[in-house]
């Protein structure tokens, strides 16, 4: 059976205007199966964050895709030609909601105006109507108040603002939709609420795959079906959820488990070292994979 | 601390102003005549290279003579007055965007009556009251009056340094407000500071120009402007004595467009978000890396193609896993 | 013994008429001295505001404040100087509490001309010991340093006084998981090792679970649940306290995920 997502040797890398190289992501490859949620662990600067662009396809300068295919459904794509790659992909094909993207919303626009921007930007002859209805079935399939689409920015709450901007990024039913830290910045209830309605939105097939990308463990554990842990630019160890979470082969795995805190009885009364007590050195060995 | 790459407009900006410095310090020197003597008949034309080298002007004195130290005064009415303005604006406008409350509102107040007061009409005022008008009248009176725009803006700048957590630390490590100001608020506000008072300097030099050429300026020395007002008033551009009013305005204009182009090189300098800059890449410049002119990493609910982001630029493994 | 410091009815109000907003209402609390106490809110709750009142950085509506059994509440001038010899903070953010001008030589020896010059060098290098720096760090600017460095220099910073006090103010928020370990543990150790009383405001249960002795929790302004990490975080009494943390993701179990519950909630409707 063809995977969902079959990205293989990608390597991304930015040069910066001195004439420097830094590389983001180093020939990496994964894959993923349909209705999964993948989940891309790893600290800031690991290059998930990269990683998540350039599979979304919008990387743009400073960095550059210096070679890597990407695979939806079978179809090939070169992430080293850029141009190449057909436009309607960006949006109906891969999907990126991008870290902090609740906050970038202009604050001028009503979000209907926005659905409307957005679906237009696609087909170009679509009318208003036809764009908010849209917009209003997924919010009352969602479980969202319609009143949000006459809405402006400020007037959400934010949790209710990221669930808003989630589905406007996925109106099109794209097959992959990448997100790039999306629980960051939320509450507790509305970080439930919105890995809640991922799920859903996978169950209803609105669409069939989730890379969720984000530096907190506990929340993969909730969400994602497989983990895989970057560091510097590689994937360590990939694998599923629990034997990521239970089991964890490679020193780095094991070192970023170590750091991490929740309030479960074991943290409430033992002194942890964090990654301190472990060597840096062992951090290199080579990937795993579960 | 930085590293700073100067852009080929800073350094254009740069050698005008040097020119224009030059002839202003040394010009006198090379030109050994006194401008106020007579040299020439009425508009003669300009002959051979000395005195008459840009002829002479109504009451037949040396135009380059009046040129440079024309250039001269222009740039210390300029200068005094500038720095005068600066310091103002600087000081009411941290002052009120630190403190606040009542100080602010009063401060504001002054701010704002400052600010209608219109320049001419305090010149024509102390021409009435002074028989004299020197060049340091006239930069006092300049600077005294030009400084509530810069007050206005130091002061919004101040409001927002006044929420940075390090101003709370210096608070709490035992600074007083004097050493709050002059080494956790100013510092912050330098960048602006300095090309602002690159603006003064270059609005007082026409500022002193447009009151010369209304007949307020300085009376005991030449100006440019002087002698834009003379050229006029003997109708040396109905007559063709081109010599008499080309110099001064092209030397005008090259002094504040020097200017202008060096506050808007600095801008770039202290913005790193407008710097262009190629990307190199190992074979050679590739005009596909160019970066778009105002950048950054700010990801955008846009139109095309859905939501879409450029690439986090601090996602970079140069940091690691620290 | 008697609480360090105690907060009676703290109550703040931003603006007036019918744009009130009650920030912190009626918060009444007590830091034991020696322990290290956690108030854990989400955004909105009014942890911070209690932070900024209590360091005196933010005027209160009404309530009242004692600190070593003397009246705190509102101190400004010379009286203010003085709370601030006993009480010190750290904060959020690791890079805009740092002015970028200054080195670090240049932000510690500020404070230096609070102590007397007989100590004040050895309490500057014995402030870097406790956060394991040395006085190799002196020459660098803040862009030189990560966040988990800044943060540990605003601790040595905030140590060279010898605070009776100390209050951290969300400042593991913005460090990767794994520098958070660092700093929770350096303010244990302050705890065990100089008898130092922290009062260290989170978002994050977990970090509170692992750091507290004493938990109160903040809800929009109203502090709902008090008391030790075993009663607070597992035998919540409070509705409020119960929810959230049920609902933080965990790493050993799973957290009851309802997807899809406001159909059946529709439906119950129609």
């Amino acid at each position: 059976m063809t995977n969902l997502l079959d990205a293989a040797n990608i390597r991304g890398v930015y040069y910066t205007p001195t004439g420097e190289e830094v590389v983001g992501v180093d020939n990496v490859s994964i894959q993923m199966a349909e209705g999964e949620v993948l989940g891309l662990a790893g600290e800031s600067g690991s290059g998930k964050s990269t990683l998540g662009s350039i599979i979304s396809l919008t990387a743009r300068p400073p960095l550059i895709v210096e070679h890597g295919s990407l695979a939806v459904d079978g179809k090939v794509q070169d992430l080293s030609d850029m141009a190449s790659i057909p436009r309607v992909w960006r949006g109906a094909v891969v999907s990126m909601l991008p870290q902090g993207a609740m906050n970038s919303v202009s604050p001028t626009m009503r979000i209907r105006d926005l659905v409307f921007d957005v679906m237009r930007a696609h087909d170009g002859k679509i009318k208003k109507d036809e764009a908010l209805d849209r917009a209003r079935d997924r919010l009352v399939t969602l479980g969202l108040p319609t009143r949000a689409l006459d809405a402006y920015p400020h007037q959400l709450s934010g949790g209710m603002k990221q669930r808003v901007v989630t589905i406007i990024s996925t109106l099109l039913n794209p097959r992959l939709l990448i997100a790039d830290e999306p629980t960051s910045a939320l509450d507790v209830s509305s970080q439930k609420a919105l890995i809640e309605m991922l799920l859903e939105m996978l169950e209803k097939e609105i669409m069939s795959g989730v890379i969720f990308v984000t530096h907190d463990l506990p929340v993969l554990r909730t969400v994602a079906t497989r983990i895989a842990v970057m560091y510097q630019g590689k994937v360590v160890e990939s694998g599923p959820t629990n034997t990521i979470v239970d089991d964890p082969e490679h020193p780095y795995t094991r070192a970023l488990l170590s750091s991490v805190l929740t309030p479960e009885p074991k943290y409430a009364k033992i002194r942890i070292e964090g990654m301190r007590a472990f060597d840096r050195e062992s951090f290199k060995a080579p990937e795993v994979k579960h | 601390m930085k590293s700073v790459s100067f852009t080929p407009r800073f350094y254009v900006a740069a050698v005008m102003l040097a020119i224009v410095l030059l002839i202003a310090i040394i010009g006198p020197l090379v030109v050994q005549t006194d401008p106020n003597a007579t040299v020439g008949g009425l508009y003669d034309r300009p002959a051979g290279w000395g005195p008459l080298l840009l002829g002479t002007d109504n009451e037949g004195q040396s135009v380059i003579a009046n040129l440079v130290y024309g250039t001269r005064t222009s740039l210390i009415v300029g200068l005094l007055a500038g720095t005068i303005a600066t310091i103002i604006g600087l000081f009411v406008g941290i002052v009120a965007g630190f403190r606040g409350g009542l100080v602010d509102n009063l401060l504001s107040s002054l701010t704002n009556i400052f600010l209608v007061i219109p320049v001419i009409i305090v010149v024509i005022l102390l021409s009435v009251a002074l028989d004299n008008r020197s060049i340091f009248t006239l930069a006092f009176v300049m600077g005294i009056t030009s400084w509530p725009w810069l007050a206005r803006a130091v002061r919004a700048q101040t409001t927002s340094v006044r929420t940075r957590e390090h101003i709370d630390v210096a608070m709490m490590s035992g600074a007083n407000l004097p050493s709050i100001l002059l080494r956790d608020v100013l510092p912050y506000l330098l960048s602006y500071v300095v090309m602002a008072f690159v603006l003064q300097v270059s609005g007082a030099i026409l500022l002193e120009s447009t009151l010369s050429m209304l007949g307020l300026g300085p009376t005991n020395a030449v100006s440019l402007g002087i002698m834009l007002y003379w050229a006029i008033a003997w109708g040396s551009v109905r007559t063709g004595a081109w010599w008499a009013f080309v110099p001064p305005t092209v030397m005008l204009t090259i002094i504040s467009f020097s200017l202008l182009l060096l506050q808007s090189s600095l801008d770039e300098l202290f913005n790193p978000r407008l710097r262009r800059g190629k990307i190199r890449r190992k074979k050679g410049a590739d005009p596909r890396f160019e970066l778009p002119a105002a950048e950054g990493p700010s990801p955008q609910l846009t139109a095309a193609g859905v939501v879409e982001g450029p690439a986090p630029i601090q996602d970079t493994p140069k940091e690691g896993g620290r | 013994m008697d609480a360090l410091f105690t907060a009676s009815n703290l109550t703040k109000t931003f603006g007036s008429g019918k744009d009130a907003v009650t920030a912190v209402n009626d918060v009444s609390f007590a830091l034991q001295q020696g322990q290290i106490t956690t108030i854990v809110g989400e955004s909105g709750s009014g942890k911070s505001t209690i932070a900024r009142m209590v360091l005196g950085l933010l005027p209160i509506t009404s309530g009242k404040l004692t600190f070593d059994g003397k009246d705190v509440t509102n101190p400004t001038g010379a009286a203010r100087k003085a709370y601030w010899a006993d009480v010190q903070a750290v904060f959020q953010d690791p890079f805009s509490a740092f002015n970028q001008f200054f080195t670090v030589k240049t932000l510690l020896y500020r404070s230096l001309r609070l102590l007397h010059e007989s100590v004040g060098q050895d309490r500057l290098e014995e402030a870097l010991g406790h956060v394991g720096m040395d006085l190799s760090v002196l020459d660098r600017y803040p862009h030189q340093l990560s966040g988990g460095q800044r943060q540990r220099v605003m601790i040595a910073r905030a140590l060279m006084l010898r605070p009776k006090l100390m209050i951290a103010d969300e400042a593991t928020s913005m460090l990767d998981a794994s520098l958070r370990v660092n700093i929770l543990n350096v303010l244990t150790d302050l705890r065990d090792e100089l008898d130092m009383t922290v009062l260290f405001i989170t978002h994050d249960i977990g970090q509170a679970c692992y750091l507290a002795d004493q938990v109160l929790v903040m809800e929009h302004g109203i502090m709902v649940e008090q008391g030790t990490v075993d009663d607070v975080i597992f035998n919540p009494q409070h509705e409020y306290t119960r929810k959230l943390v049920a609902d933080v993701p965990k790493l050993h179990q799973e957290i009851e995920l309802h997807i899809g519950d406001h159909e059946a909630a529709a439906r119950d409707l129609a």
